[in-house]
């Protein structure tokens, strides 16, 4: 009898307490860089917060991770409820109705903290799409001790006649070790990134104002003349499968004198855990020619919500409190302030703990001015995005005129042939798509 | 002799798997029909509209393809070549009685166990890497300078990856075949005063015709559609210089999120797969009857 007493009251007490463990688990789709690592290790923290809350999370490399998201998001798929997305996705999907406008972040948010810039970048029509988790443009970055020896002295902002000309000097092949490394892995985000950058600084464009293709163009030719020269004399063997890993790996094991690439991995190689050049390197501005622009890219990973997810509170939440100030906090307090994520908002700036321990604070904030997404080049250009034009046909044509620009890396075909196989790849997409005739 | 009530019996049961098993193939290969006759964006859905073949000129028109054809032959005949050319000594090496026999047949058996993936990375960053690779240092060692294999010579070093995981399987294939061959037969040549080279030629060789129609066969169905070690390595370039016709169909459909593109070159596959496959059971296929 007392038995079946204790399994009614057992029962009982379930169904009682059965609604307060409601669950709802939120699956995020992210990107396997280091500061979303991090974030998937103090998931605990959040979770603790929203005991009705788990997390569940998806982390994969960059590529695929843009596969999954955007074939689960364009067929409705519905896996994900929050989704790690780049200021290239965000403008074009929320005009497709595809992403939860972000209105609800909570009172003590501070929306007009975000950099302006990266507000823009995630933004349509002043209506915030997307928060940015991190934000970056690219700069250079250079190894103090091998200046010093050389006699050079690094200026804050180059020109890429200076930085070719140091590259060449501090090239020392038999030492294995190489005076830059840039990017040559295939691909819209890969190389295209960066050399789209360069070209802009070079007063190159992608399309005129009639969405023609100006790969034909004496300022690409320049471009391309200039990186694959300064590759061949300077770079280090196996460029053309470099991409922004190969190179972090590179320049932390002390190999290369300078690494044009992407604002966030100056704390990655001033880390002693990671890196062991972490104390001799230098930070500038992204060389220019005199033109008024500098090979600036502007990117931010950003956390948005997929339309249709029917956990769009428990998200908001999610984002809320990944994107926060308090977040910031709470990896300076486990962490350190080198190690938080750098490039969205202005008080991290403004904040003396960091700038104290981040000496590329302020060119990291300085390069992300200098981009302009709605003006990214010296001529005018018909699409908004600094090193990439966000029109959905734009990964298909990037990663194309990517191979091509590899090839001329490593050789197997011409500066030449290579520029005039991604004149005509990319004016038949452009055709087939309807921008041109 | 079956009744007709057993055979109506038989026909009634094997019903429902022949539908599923129709269903199974059909359902896919319809869709794929139905989508080539697209233009349809993954980026810009709604867009859908009906283009009829247009697909299939642009697909068959675009220079990758041409390149990737090339490739994928390339590809196929160099790998089977090579597992062959090595397979045959290697199978005869372990046929013979030494010691620790079994342990050297593992672990010449061995790659054929890793997964592709693993071992194009291996490969690609242990092996052939011209910084931190083993072959770099090998190179160091004799002073000479480091080969940047994927960009020098990317095909090559693909094929020289596959060939590696291909060899254990046309190796074990030749070994039974080897194995089954007659001792008398190879005794009476002896006492009648064969050399090693005409036993070889006149007697092995001829006897492993067949083993080797089965390797060509079952690595060709393979080997046209290797994705794996491409992916990892080269992503399909330098250039165009890796891409073969499940890489190129990839990236219309993944990369570039050209559904309406893939499914047209995903058909084109089909019946290219369909050529290589009658032209191979024409001419060795015939090793296979009698």
């Amino acid at each position: 009898m007392k038995n079946v007493l204790c399994a009614v009251a057992g029962a009982a007490s379930l169904l009682i307490s059965a609604p307060s463990i409601a669950q709802t688990t939120l699956t995020v789709a992210t990107v396997n860089n280091s500061d979303m690592i991090r974030m998937q290790g103090l998931t605990s923290e959040f979770t603790a917060k929203n005991p009705d809350i788990t997390v569940k999370w998806v982390t994969l490399e960059e590529n695929v991770l843009r596969q999954r998201v955007t074939t689960d998001i364009a067929t409705k798929g519905g896996q994900f409820d929050v989704l790690t997305i780049g200021t290239y996705e965000v403008p074009i999907w929320a005009k497709k109705s595809w992403l939860v406008p972000l209105d609800k972040l909570g009172a003590d948010y501070d929306v007009n903290d975000l950099l302006p810039k990266i507000k823009d970048a995630v933004s349509v029509d002043g209506k915030l799409y997307a928060a940015p988790f991190y934000g970056e443009s690219s700069m250079v970055m250079y190894r103090t001790d091998l200046f010093d020896k050389a006699g050079l002295k690094m200026p804050e902002s180059p020109t890429w006649d200076f930085v070719v000309d140091a590259a060449k000097k501090l090239t020392d092949k038999s030492g294995g070790v190489y005076g830059i490394c840039l990017r040559g892995k295939a691909g819209w985000g890969e190389n295209m990134a960066f050399l789209t950058a360069m070209s802009n600084s070079f007063g190159a464009r992608w399309f005129d104002e009639k969405w023609e293709p100006q790969f034909n163009s004496p300022e690409w030719k320049k471009t391309l003349t200039t990186y694959v020269d300064l590759m061949k004399q300077a770079g280090p063997p196996g460029a053309s499968s470099n991409g922004f890993n190969e190179n972090l790996a590179l320049f932390s094991a002390g190999k290369c004198a300078m690494w044009i690439d992407a604002t966030v991995a100056a704390s990655m190689v001033t880390n002693p855990k990671d890196s062991k050049v972490a104390d001799k390197v230098g930070f500038a501005l992204a060389p220019n020619t005199g033109l008024g622009k500098n090979a600036n890219w502007l990117w931010a990973w950003s956390l948005a919500i997929p339309a249709g997810s029917k956990k769009v509170d428990a998200a908001e939440k999610f984002i809320a409190w990944a994107t926060s100030k308090d977040y910031t906090k709470l990896v300076a307090s486990k962490e350190g302030w080198s190690n938080v994520p750098p490039g969205t908002r202005t008080s991290l700036y403004k904040n003396p703990d960091y700038l104290k321990v981040a000496p590329f604070a302020k060119l990291t904030l300085a390069s992300i001015d200098a981009a302009d997404p709605n003006k990214p080049t010296v001529k005018p250009v018909p699409y908004v995005g600094v090193q990439y034009a966000a029109i959905p046909e734009f990964q298909g044509i990037g990663t194309q005129v990517g191979q091509q620009f590899s090839a001329a890396l490593s050789g197997s075909t011409t500066v030449d042939a290579a520029l005039s196989a991604a004149q005509s790849a990319t004016e038949r997409e452009m055709k087939r798509a309807g921008y041109i005739k | 002799m079956a009744t007709q009530q057993t055979q109506l019996l038989a026909r009634t049961l094997l019903t429902p798997a022949v539908a599923l098993l129709f269903i199974w193939m059909i359902v896919p290969l319809a869709l794929t029909i139905y989508f080539a006759t697209l233009h349809y964006n993954l980026l810009d859905p709604g867009s859908e509209s009906f283009v009829g073949l247009e697909n299939f000129r642009y697909f068959l028109t675009d220079p990758a393809f041409l390149a990737s054809l090339q490739n994928t032959l390339v590809l196929v005949g160099s790998v089977l070549a090579i597992t062959i050319i090595l397979g045959v000594p290697l199978a005869l090496l372990l046929d013979q009685q030494v010691v620790g026999l079994s342990i050297v047949r593992l672990m010449v058996i061995a790659p054929f166990f890793v997964m592709p993936t693993v071992s194009a990375l291996v490969w690609k960053n242990l092996l052939m890497h011209p910084v931190s690779g083993l072959f770099a240092w090998i190179a160091h060692l004799f002073g000479l300078p480091a080969i940047d294999w994927f960009n020098e010579a990317p095909l090559f070093s693909v094929i020289l990856i596959i060939s590696w995981q291909w060899l254990p399987f046309a190796t074990l294939i030749l070994l039974t075949a080897l194995q089954s061959l007659d001792e008398e037969q190879k005794e009476a040549a002896e006492m009648d005063g064969a050399s090693a080279i005409s036993t070889f030629i006149y007697i092995t060789l001829p006897h492993l015709a067949r083993p080797i129609t089965v390797v060509i066969l079952i690595e060709t169905i393979f080997l046209l559609t290797v994705f794996a070690e491409i992916f990892v390595t080269t992503g399909g370039g330098p250039g165009l210089q890796t891409t073969n016709i499940a890489f190129l169909i990839y990236s219309q459909a993944l990369i570039q999120y050209d559904v309406g593109s893939a499914s047209a070159g995903g058909l084109v596959a089909v019946v290219l797969a369909n050529i290589v496959a009658f032209f191979l059971v024409r001419i060795v296929g015939r090793n296979l009857e009698a």
